[in-house]
């Protein structure tokens, strides 16, 4: 369990960062949290030649609120996150499930931008963004340029990231006043990836559904937005019928690998059953 | 790999060292600096064995290059004793309370329930438990570990800790 | 006497002897980072060996290319089985009387199987080694599935048993069979069956998993080819048989070997065994003359050294309509994985699962065992366990619930109904054992007692009907699982090991200054023995324990003994101190007689000296007779004070208890919660019933890991599933449910100071309670028997098959 060997590099901007990217070619990997690269380079199963550690970029770390959306550093930390009040007031979703992430000591280590960036379909963020309509922005040497998380994800570890470009922050617009929110997560235990787990943010009124966005994670080689399923319920008070709906309409299209979370039908079972009750829990806390 | 020349400090004093940038910050704290306290357990970061904290947070030194650790703050379970050399709180909580029996998990678990208290000094039994989720112990089934934290929680505020290990 | 004068409560306090709860010595140098495990262990000049493994379960080795290996910068050597030829270790005898590759020889008959050993300046030189090893496999077919083993066709596994119809066993029935064992009366327990009113006959298995310590298995060899020794610092329970296991095989005088388990970080069973790593560092070390270390990782912990169970066992149990049992019939097929490694007493090949009769007093009995070969890791080893005791507690345990769902039975009066009463004991079982003492119905009373058992039952029964209402989609369940351990092996007329005894041993030697030092043929994984050791002694000659340093570990040193495993400590070693120390009271007293001048039989013992009966005034404390041991013993007796004891055991002892775990299940995803599990032990004399009470907490959450998922999975093609911390459940605080320990005291009649065995009895007696709460939260709706391990999906599949998820 020991890495193969590696050339490291610390740039101090992002500039400088790409810059090395470029250089290096290929065999160079941007570092982040290290919580997904690491363990892979340790079974040998990544062996880049060449790691670009972000720690070093002051600039790629922080929380800032622009207007109505909220702009979050790559680097920023789960912990960040959940210690900060301003993600507390505007974004209580991401706080929610970054403490279903891994366990403490990850949580300092691994960021948002890791967490969203690398494609890995077991991570919850994505999924979250998707339903927040956020957008990624990516720096490479022909520039920045801003791409919606609903077209990042390509399959299983495969994103819009060209080769030598960089996911710098994430945007989010800010969920509207009142708006109720869940992410239900089934896994076996801390530290596990989800079995299946729901995003749901929604606004209410009148006591029916307004609007309605639902992301699905660790049911498909991507995250997904369950747009059939949103709108099953969208006008409705969520009866037991409307729920059942939406449940049906997100397993329709949840492809889920068989493994030893279950097989894929209990997958997809769940996964229709995080729906229901991320529905029910962000209804209830919707004003 | 040329070797890289890395400097920081570890339970307050500064170190130096020349490590491949592969090399684990586990096996530096280990194998360099021969503080052998801070264990290995899974090398998936998922035990917490390795747990060392750096710049205020509770990390998995199996999960991080030393090279990444150049220029920080550490204390490994060697720093955790108080200044005098008697048992800090926590240590004494973990005895006290029978929160170790094999003590392979034991600095890990201590060196964590370290800045688990920093950050909340009153931590409810929900909140100690969800805080060493990232710390497997095979011995204990944790009961007796989160009386500990309970028990140094309590002296930490001057008070006596009367649940005893039954 | 005045105020002074420490009172009797006081003297008795100040000792810290049996009862109290001592605060652990080893906790100073643990909670402050400085226990001294193997890997902390560095030697000038020291070598690091790691494996090259087979990705297949199944596969000829046709050639290993080792050339760019030996090119990677600090890669000293790499060795094969035809290094190993040269020696003739590229074999060695497994402790069950069969063999095992050391490195692959012609072939790989298991995943991760150790292939290739790179010896390297350091670990990360010895990987880049291992990355470098071409190894050109042509895959076999694989066999998996243990009931397809004995197949007609099934592909030959051990090519090396060829033509052997005969293993350490008995006869083999086929190439793929390694033994039968068979115990008890066919004739009667047939005949009981057939007559019976009433029978009940299941499939119920105990699935693979593996003890997984936190600290995996390691060692450090150092050959001095000048002294022509050896020196093996290791991860072992068991030192001294490592000591003599080495000296057979690798043809070493055995005094020139010295074996030294320092602090362990857990051994579960883990440790017992030999592995391929301890030889491979030994060779390395003689071949390169300088010492190496080897350190397994945990996917290799998983997948390679010995894994736990793999028991499938065919269970029918015979009644009147009544309840009562009459008969008991048990098949077991019993998957050893490649090569057959079981760490068990010579004569047992199945361990003493003949204990499947528990608690309960069945006239007639049968068991046969059926042991085979797959394409999996070996071992079989003692998690948490007496040898294969918890396999025949869970069997029986999920059995008597099965009888009791059959006959509309409470499963607590089903079992109150067939305990071997109080009266009984000593009892013989119809399997061949016999029980020393217990208390069963005490026992299980005070359960039901302190649980309210009647009430959780009437609360069950009404969740029932509001299930059944369709106002709810939980189920509760109430596991209750009545155990009887069998520890401390064991008696030399039926233990041994490799031909020696399994007696146990302890040396004191009393200082001067009224301190000493005792010295034992355990080894300590987190069981706290330099604590309750000392405690023992305290008790029985007065010398407080703080004064009593305890010592393990070094065969050089501590009296020969057979290790620390199957709850067998404080059964065996725990009496040979016992013995020991009323060795030096006996020499003491002499001594005492002579200052005090009076005749020995006109002393009695007064807690920490001897007092003239009569006298009071007259006293001698045992501090002062230590120091009168080495200035004025009595003319003609040899100077200083200490004794030595080998204990062989004449019975095991027999610990019991009763548990109740309460659960309820979310049917729609299986997802389960313990609401309460309250365990009760019965161990007889307590030592330090804070110890005690920590092994309960941490075997309760292993066997909790073992029932509700812990798991070493193969797929069809042989590869595990379930090879790291991800996978093989291996809960955190967050999952682990919260204790509830109680206690009845029925000393050992045979043992000095009444005491059996307590580490393993939580695994033990808590696995069957744990399944049977899943069991019975599901049995309302007309399953009899689910399959451990109960995860979240497997329990959401029974509810499937039940019909309950619309």
């Amino acid at each position: 369990m020991i890495p193969g060997p590696f050339g490291y590099h610390r740039p101090a901007s992002v500039g400088d960062a790409i810059k090395l990217l470029a250089s290096l070619g290929e065999e160079a990997r941007p570092l982040a949290g290290g919580h997904s690269l690491i363990p892979m380079m340790k079974l040998r199963l990544a062996t880049p030649g060449h790691l670009v550690d972000l720690h070093g970029i002051a600039g790629l770390k922080g929380i800032h609120r622009d207007g109505n959306r909220i702009a979050i550093g790559a680097m920023t930390t789960q912990h960040e996150l959940l210690a900060s009040d301003e993600i507390r007031s505007s974004l209580p979703i991401l706080q929610e499930a970054a403490a279903l992430i891994a366990d403490p000591q990850v949580r300092y280590r691994g960021t948002i931008g890791g967490n969203v960036a690398n494609g890995d379909p077991g991570n919850d963020m994505p999924a979250l963004m998707l339903t927040l309509g956020a957008a990624y922005r990516l720096e490479g040497p022909s520039g920045a340029r801003e791409v919606m998380a609903s077209d990042f994800y390509q399959g299983a570890y495969f994103t819009a990231l060209e080769p030598g470009e960089i996911l710098t922050s994430v945007t989010i617009p800010l969920p509207a006043a009142g708006h109720g929110y869940a992410y239900e997560k089934l896994k076996r235990k801390v530290g596990d990836y989800a079995t299946a787990a729901a995003a749901v943010v929604l606004t209410m009124a009148g006591g029916k559904v307004a609007s309605c966005a639902i992301g699905l994670t660790n049911l498909h080689e991507t995250p997904l937005l369950a747009v059939d399923a949103a709108n099953a319920v969208i006008g409705t008070s969520l009866d037991a019928a409307s729920l059942k709906k939406a449940a049906a309409a997100a397993e329709a299209i949840m492809s889920p690998a068989a493994d030893a979370r279950g097989p894929v039908e209990y997958r997809k079972h769940v996964g229709g059953i995080m729906v229901t009750r991320a529905l029910q829990r962000a209804a209830h806390r919707a004003k | 790999m040329a070797k890289i020349h890395v400097t920081m400090k570890v339970n307050g004093a500064e170190v130096e060292g020349l490590v491949e940038p592969r090399t684990l910050l586990v096996h530096f704290i280990r194998e360099n600096l021969q503080l052998t306290g801070t264990h290995i357990g899974c090398e998936t970061t998922h035990c917490g064995a390795c747990t060392v904290d750096i710049d205020g947070m509770s990390v998995k030194s199996c999960t991080m290059f030393a090279i990444q650790a150049n220029g920080s703050d550490i204390t490994t379970i060697e720093g955790m004793a108080n200044a005098d050399g008697t048992l800090s709180h926590l240590q004494e909580g973990f005895r006290q309370m029978h929160g170790l029996q094999c003590g392979y998990c034991t600095p890990g678990m201590i060196v964590r329930a370290h800045r688990l208290l920093q950050e909340n000094p009153a931590p409810t039994e929900d909140e100690i438990r969800a805080g060493i989720a990232g710390n497997i112990c095979r011995c204990t089934g944790y009961q007796n570990i989160v009386k500990a934290i309970q028990y140094a929680a309590a002296k930490a505020k001057g008070v006596e800790f009367k649940e005893a290990a039954e | 006497m005045n105020d002074l004068t420490p009172t009797r409560e006081q003297r008795t306090a100040a000792l810290e002897g049996m009862g109290c709860k001592r605060k652990r010595v080893e906790d100073i140098r643990f909670t402050q980072g400085k226990g001294n495990y193997v890997d902390d262990v560095k030697l000038p000049g020291m070598l690091h060996g790691d494996f090259v493994r087979s990705p297949h379960a199944h596969a000829r080795v046709k050639s290993i290319n080792t050339d760019e290996a030996l090119k990677v910068p600090g890669v000293l050597a790499v060795i094969t089985a035809e290094t190993l030829k040269t020696v003739n270790l590229a074999w060695m005898p497994t402790l069950a009387g069969d063999v095992q590759m050391v490195l692959a020889d012609g072939k790989v008959l298991f995943q991760n199987q150790e292939v290739a050993f790179v010896v390297a300046t350091d670990r990360y030189a010895a990987d880049d080694g291992v990355s470098k090893v071409v190894v050109d496999y042509e895959a076999l077919p694989v066999l998996v599935d243990p009931f397809k083993s004995m197949a007609p066709d099934a592909p030959v596994l051990r090519e090396d048993l060829a033509g052997k119809t005969t293993g350490a066993h008995g006869p083999r029935k086929h190439h793929n069979h390694i033994f039968e064992w068979s115990v008890g009366d066919k004739e009667l327990t047939d005949a009981a069956f057939n007559k019976a009113e009433v029978t009940i006959k299941e499939m119920i298995s105990y699935h693979r998993t593996h003890p997984s310590p936190l600290e995996t298995c390691q060692c450090v060899c150092s050959f001095d080819k000048i002294k022509g020794e050896l020196t093996i610092w290791g991860t072992f329970q068991a030192p001294h048989v490592i000591r003599t296991v080495v000296a057979l095989i690798a043809k070493l005088p055995e005094q020139k070997i010295h074996v030294i388990s320092p602090d362990i970080g857990g051994g579960f069973g883990n440790k017992v065994g030999a592995y391929p790593g301890y030889i491979c560092a030994a060779v390395a070390s003689i071949v390169t003359g300088k010492p190496v270390k080897w350190v397994e990782d945990r996917i290799e912990n998983l997948t390679a050294t010995s894994f736990a169970r793999d028991y499938h066992m065919t269970t029918e149990i015979a009644a009147t309509k009544d309840g009562k049992v009459t008969g008991l019939r048990v098949h077991v097929l019993a998957d050893h994985g490649a090569f057959d490694a079981c760490a068990d007493p010579s004569k047992w090949p199945a361990g003493f699962f003949n204990i499947v009769t528990g608690s309960y007093d069945f006239p007639v009995a049968h068991l046969t065992v059926d042991g085979v070969y797959s394409n999996k890791a070996p071992g079989g080893v003692a998690y948490r366990c007496s040898f294969r005791v918890t396999e025949a507690a869970y069997c029986i345990e999920r059995a008597m619930d099965i009888l009791a769902q059959k006959l509309g039975m409470d499963p607590a009066e089903l079992r109150l109904k067939n305990f071997i009463r109080r009266e009984q004991f000593p009892y013989h079982s119809a399997l061949g054992w016999e029980y020393d003492s217990g208390d069963y119905h005490t026992a299980m009373r005070k359960m039901m007692e302190s649980t309210d058992y009647a009430a959780l039952r009437k609360e069950q029964a009404e969740k029932r009907e509001a299930f059944k209402r369709g106002e709810t989609r939980e189920v509760m369940g109430l596991g209750v699982s009545f155990f009887t351990e069998i520890v401390g092996a064991g008696p030399s007329k039926n233990c041994d090991i490799l031909g020696i005894a399994m007696f146990d041993s302890c040396e004191i030697r009393m200082h001067p200054t009224g301190a000493g030092i005792a010295r034992m043929g355990t080894k300590s994984q987190g069981q706290g023995h330099e604590t309750t050791w000392a405690q023992i002694i305290a008790s029985e000659i007065g010398i407080p324990a703080d004064n009593i340093m305890v010592e393990e570990g070094n065969t050089d040193t501590a009296p020969y003994g057979l290790g620390t495993y199957g709850s067998r400590s404080t059964p065996v070693a725990g009496a040979a101190i016992a013995m020991a120390a009323r060795k030096i009271k006996a020499k003491a007293q002499m001594i005492a007689a002579y200052k005090l001048e009076v005749h020995e039989d006109d002393l009695e013992w007064d807690i920490d000296g001897f007092r003239v009966k009569g006298l009071p005034e007259k006293f001698m404390s045992m501090k002062d007779i230590c120091w009168a041991a080495y200035n004025s013993v009595p003319p003609g007796m040899e100077p200083g004070l200490e004794a030595v004891s080998y204990y062989d055991p004449p019975n095991m002892t027999y610990p019991f208890g009763a548990y109740l775990c309460v659960m309820d299940i979310d049917v729609d995803t299986g997802v389960y919660k313990v609401r309460r599990f309250y365990a009760l032990d019965d161990c007889g004399t307590r030592i330090n019933p804070m110890i005690i009470e920590g092994q309960v907490h941490g075997g309760l959450t292993e066997a909790f890991a073992i029932a509700m998922g812990q798991e070493i999975r193969y797929d069809d093609g042989g590869n595990v599933v379930t090879g790291s911390f991800m996978d093989f459940f291996m809960p955190t605080a967050v999952e682990t449910p919260r204790w509830e320990t109680d206690f009845t005291v029925t000393p050992s009649p045979h043992h000095p100071i009444g005491a059996k065995g307590v580490g393993e009895s939580p695994n033990v007696g808590g696995v069957p309670a744990f399944s049977n709460a899943v069991n019975d939260a599901f049995s309302f709706l007309g399953s009899t028997h689910i399959q451990m391990p109960h995860d979240y999906w497997r329990n959401w599949k029974a509810a499937k098959s039940l019909g309950v998820l619309g």
